[in-house]
């Protein structure tokens, strides 16, 4: 592993048959997990490149057990990683040696379906398709939609702030959401929001969206449903060039038009995701476009013919109109499997995510071009073209040595142009560890010693997900980041690893 | 994926396949969505993705397996709904053979189970024994109640009084100018439980131009004995049948070979990946695997005529083995509708029902979990009549299900002009 994590306390590690009696006191013995080979199977999320199994992993089926085993383990000092599907990217589920790993897979019932309030109240471990599958009969639906969607569940949404292709229209995760149930490290168990906007007083519910297991554990999430709209079309669009489909993406935004999703892949993606989907998308162009215009029928046929329009101006050499909800959603079966397809034209890949301005698009793809020489490895790009957010997936191979260390660097690279053309280092799936040792790229230390205050509010003793998203002191001095004035770091009394 | 094989265990052609299979996982995570016993249990260790971990760890390190591996592993349904779901191809059904070979090989069961397991293998994939266990049953059943769990749970599933087979080996010609040859697989089970199918698959086959043979010595395909890692026994029972289809093959020449038995025609399908280290016997069970067909399949070529329409509310249950498995979803569903009946399908088609082989033997509670919650999406469409392409789910549905549970060659076979389904009346 190149990734620092905060060093492991032995004399937790000793106590390990102990705490995991302790555990077995507080949910169903057979819900506390030890043996070696079983904890491996929990040693990464959706982001393989880092390993490490847990001390011990627990999965509580109720509220009260998952604030008994915070209470038990603030006690006890003992470090607890959140964890929901386990899908992830930027490795905010990974382990740590000496801290347990808290599963919220068996919380996966649907309390309560309010259609005159328009929401649902869900358990964390429901999954984001689950949601939209439980009103569709009734014409309704959860907007955001990562493409993970039939397997990342609500909690880690939450947790991440999620996004997905839908987002560009209806707003990401904290623009769906109601209400939460959450318990604090302490085992206080708190609710925030309910079944309707603007709760009084400070934003928490915009605190603990986005917060990445290090705020509290959430225990159930009121989400927004919305009608399904009355129709949707999706064009299927090909260009001669990068430049072009970028040209056009920013006509369409321009043009005062907010499609209900506009996405981008360019030549590898779209070749490796085809070999599985056979979505029907064109194979002699250097890019696609899928832009989707949903809403009342008359509005949907009008804005087509707009985009369209649009499109041939910028140079578009292939034009397809969904004729039918089949063919709208094979469009998106291709995008939707991008991630996971890569599988099939490489052994392993590292998904970026970072979120440039719509204009540098065309500037980013070909300086990622560039590094793909210098480093010497491939990258198909995936693209949530109508809000900027990129997801280059490096391909790599990791039986083969220095190539993992190479897609590190080559993505530590990418993420610093993001910053660099006025862009962010994440969109979607969060800073976990994967964009930690970046987060000085973006924030001074300023910012940052403001949000671990943040932090320390919640959770002081530094238990919930340490080693995520700050990062590490022991870097930070290394490289001359933090200020350290006479031998003394600003906010001396704050925890650091 | 990332692999720690060395060179000499990637000598070893078993794991070699299972080093290919493993740098295809990306470890997504979606294959967890739709696998049963993960949708109940919310455990990564009772997910594909947590068994394949426990597979590559099992093997990587040549270690035998522990109590929790071969737990996790059982739980397995081999329903293969992952294999559907994986956008990376990871050919997980031959991934978990070769980790259920490496727990037989390597893991000793308490000894209930073993008795249990050994039990199931001896008995069902054998006819002439499981006909004798059926009739013990039926005596057995008004003492269920002084019996242990897992036998009650076994008499459970033993139909109400002992089947009779009608469907013997030898020829049945066809009706009219022959348009094809075929081979049926009647199945070790079916054929003792419920010869009726065989009985209409014939009658329907027979009655549009096929002539239909039963091949002495082809009565057990080994899929029950290959569900419980014994991959040895599952060879030596699909030796015999090689050999009597090849016989037919090499005789009187087969268009096809049909199975009824979607559990069956999967592993058939398969055959020359199972014999691919015997160069004796790789070359004829490619031959055969290349022949065989489900039922659904040859039925989509013919000309039926539908000539006793009836307008019944039918809800289609898809077996594992034939969505998953052999990827067949859209042929049974378009013959029943051309038949005239009024075809539903369920919510949360994609699960399993928990027979699984002989699953819902081993694994009772979590078998019985996904009977209840299968049984509760058939019934939200309120059919008249539940079908299903292979025998191992209608004899597990049936357990929870209110309304007649039919093989789908039982409605087609009604509907050109064969007798009711037994529980559906005639001209209704």
């Amino acid at each position: 592993m190149t990734l620092c994590m905060p060093a492991a306390d032995p004399a937790v590690m000793v106590r390990r048959a102990s705490i995991a009696e302790a555990l077995r006191g507080l949910v169903p013995p057979a819900n506390v997990i030890t043996e070696e080979e079983t904890l491996r199977a929990y040693d990464s999320d959706g982001l393989t490149a880092y390993r490490q199994p847990p001390m011990i992993v627990v999965l509580p089926e109720t509220t009260a057990q998952v604030s008994a085993i915070l209470k038990y383990c603030a006690r006890e000092g003992i470090k607890v990683v959140p964890r929901g599907s386990g899908t992830g990217l930027s490795g905010g589920a990974l382990p740590l040696a000496d801290g347990i790993t808290l599963g919220l897979g068996k919380f996966k019932r649907i309390l309560e379906i309010d259609y005159p309030n328009r929401c649902i109240r869900a358990q964390p471990g429901v999954t984001n398709l689950a949601l939209t599958q439980a009103v569709q009969h009734a014409g309704f639906y959860y907007a955001p939609d990562p493409s993970s969607q039939i397997a990342c569940s609500i909690g880690g949404n939450v947790a991440e702030n999620s996004g997905g292709v839908h987002c560009l229209k209806y707003g990401v995760t904290s623009n769906n959401i109601l209400g939460l149930e959450a318990v604090l490290i302490d085992g206080t168990v708190v609710t925030i929001g309910g079944k309707h906007l603007d709760a009084g007083g400070y934003d928490l519910l915009g605190v603990m969206t986005g917060s990445e297991g290090l705020l509290a554990v959430i225990t159930e999430v009121t989400v927004r449903i919305l009608p399904k709209p009355t129709a949707a079309k999706a064009l299927l669009l090909g260009f001669p060039s990068n430049e072009a489909a970028g040209i056009c993406v920013s006509a369409v935004i321009a043009g005062g038009i907010i499609p209900a999703g506009m996405e981008m892949m360019d030549r590898p993606a779209i070749h490796a995701v085809e070999n599985f989907v056979h979505a029907g998308y064109p194979l002699d162009v250097e890019a696609i476009l899928i832009v989707e215009l949903d809403g009342p029928p008359s509005e949907v046929e009008e804005l087509i013919a707009r985009v369209a329009a649009l499109a041939r101006e910028a140079g578009a050499c292939y034009c397809r109109i969904s004729a039918n909800e089949a063919e709208r959603l094979a469009f998106w079966s291709g995008r939707k499997n991008a991630f996971p397809a890569a599988g099939r034209i490489s052994p392993d890949y590292y998904c970026m995510d970072g979120t440039i301005p719509r204009g540098a698009l065309a500037k980013v793809l070909a300086r990622i071009r560039e590094m793909e020489t210098r480093f010497g490895l491939s990258v198909a790009n995936v693209f949530h073209a109508g809000d900027g957010n990129l997801h280059p997936l490096i391909l790599y191979d990791a039986n083969k040595p220095g190539e993992l260390a190479r897609a590190e660097a080559f993505g530590a690279e990418i993420l610093k142009l993001c910053v660099e053309v006025g862009g962010v280092l994440t969109g979607e799936h969060g800073v976990g560890v994967e964009k930690r040792d970046l987060m000085p790229a973006m924030f001074n230390d300023i910012d940052l010693a403001q949000q671990q205050r943040l932090k320390c509010a919640f959770d002081p003793e530094g238990l919930l997900n340490p080693g995520k998203v700050f990062p590490t002191l022991h870097r930070c001095a290394e490289l001359g980041r933090m200020h350290v004035h006479g031998g003394k770091t600003a906010f001396a009394g704050l925890p650091r690893f | 994926m990332q692999t720690h094989f060395s060179p000499r265990q990637l000598a070893d052609p078993a794991l070699a396949e299972a080093n290919s299979i493993l740098r295809a996982c990306v470890h997504c995570g979606f294959c967890t969505a739709t696998c049963p016993t993960y949708v109940l249990l919310g455990d990564e260790l009772d997910s594909p993705r947590g068994r394949i971990s426990l597979v590559k760890e099992m093997l990587e390190q040549d270690k035998p397996a522990t109590a929790a591996v071969a737990t996790h592993l059982d739980r397995c349904l081999s329903c293969f709904a992952c294999m559907s779901t994986c956008p990376s191809g990871v050919d997980y059904m031959h991934l978990i053979d070769t980790g259920r070979a490496h727990v037989e090989r390597t893991y000793r069961r308490p000894w209930a189970e073993r008795a249990l397991r050994a039990t199931v293998g001896a008995v069902l994939s054998h006819p002439g024994r499981l006909r004798i266990a059926l009739a013990l049953a039926w005596f057995a059943r008004p003492f269920a109640g002084l019996l242990p769990a897992r036998l009650r749970n076994m008499l459970k599933l033993a139909p109400k009084r002992p089947g009779v087979t009608a469907t013997g080996p030898g020829t049945y010609p066809a009706a009219g100018p022959r348009r094809m040859r075929v081979a049926l697989l009647t199945g070790c089970v079916q054929s003792v439980m419920e010869d009726s199918i065989n009985a209409a698959t014939v009658r329907l086959l027979t009655r549009h131009g096929v002539e239909v043979v039963v091949s002495k010595g082809a009565s057990c395909c080994g899929a029950l004995e290959h569900h419980l890692g014994r991959l040895d026994s599952a060879r030596a029972a699909a030796v015999a049948s090689i050999r009597a289809w090849c016989a037919e093959i090499d005789g009187k020449g087969l268009d096809a070979i049909v199975a009824n038995t979607s559990g069956c025609g999967t592993l058939v399908k398969d055959y020359g990946h199972l014999f691919r280290g015997d160069p004796a016997l790789v070359a004829d069970a490619t031959r055969v695997s290349e022949l065989v067909k489900d039922i659904s399949e040859i039925l989509a070529t013919l000309p039926l005529k539908f000539d006793a329409v009836q307008a019944l509310r039918v809800v289609y249950h898809s077996a594992c083995s034939l969505q998953h498995g052999q990827r067949i979803t859209a042929q049974p569903v378009k013959l029943l509708t051309d038949a005239g009946f009024d075809v539903r399908q369920p919510a949360e088609s994609h699960l399993c029902c928990g027979s699984a082989g002989s699953y819902n033997i081993l694994q009772p509670e979590i078998a019985a979990a996904l009977r209840d919650r299968k049984a509760a999406n058939l019934a939200a469409v309120q059919p008249e009549v539940i079908c299903a392409g292979n025998v191992g789910c209608l004899v597990q549905i049936r357990s929870g299900a209110k309304v007649p549970v039919v093989h789908t060659v039982e409605l087609l076979d009604w509907a050109t002009g064969g007798p009711a389904p037994e529980g559906l009346a005639a001209g209704r």
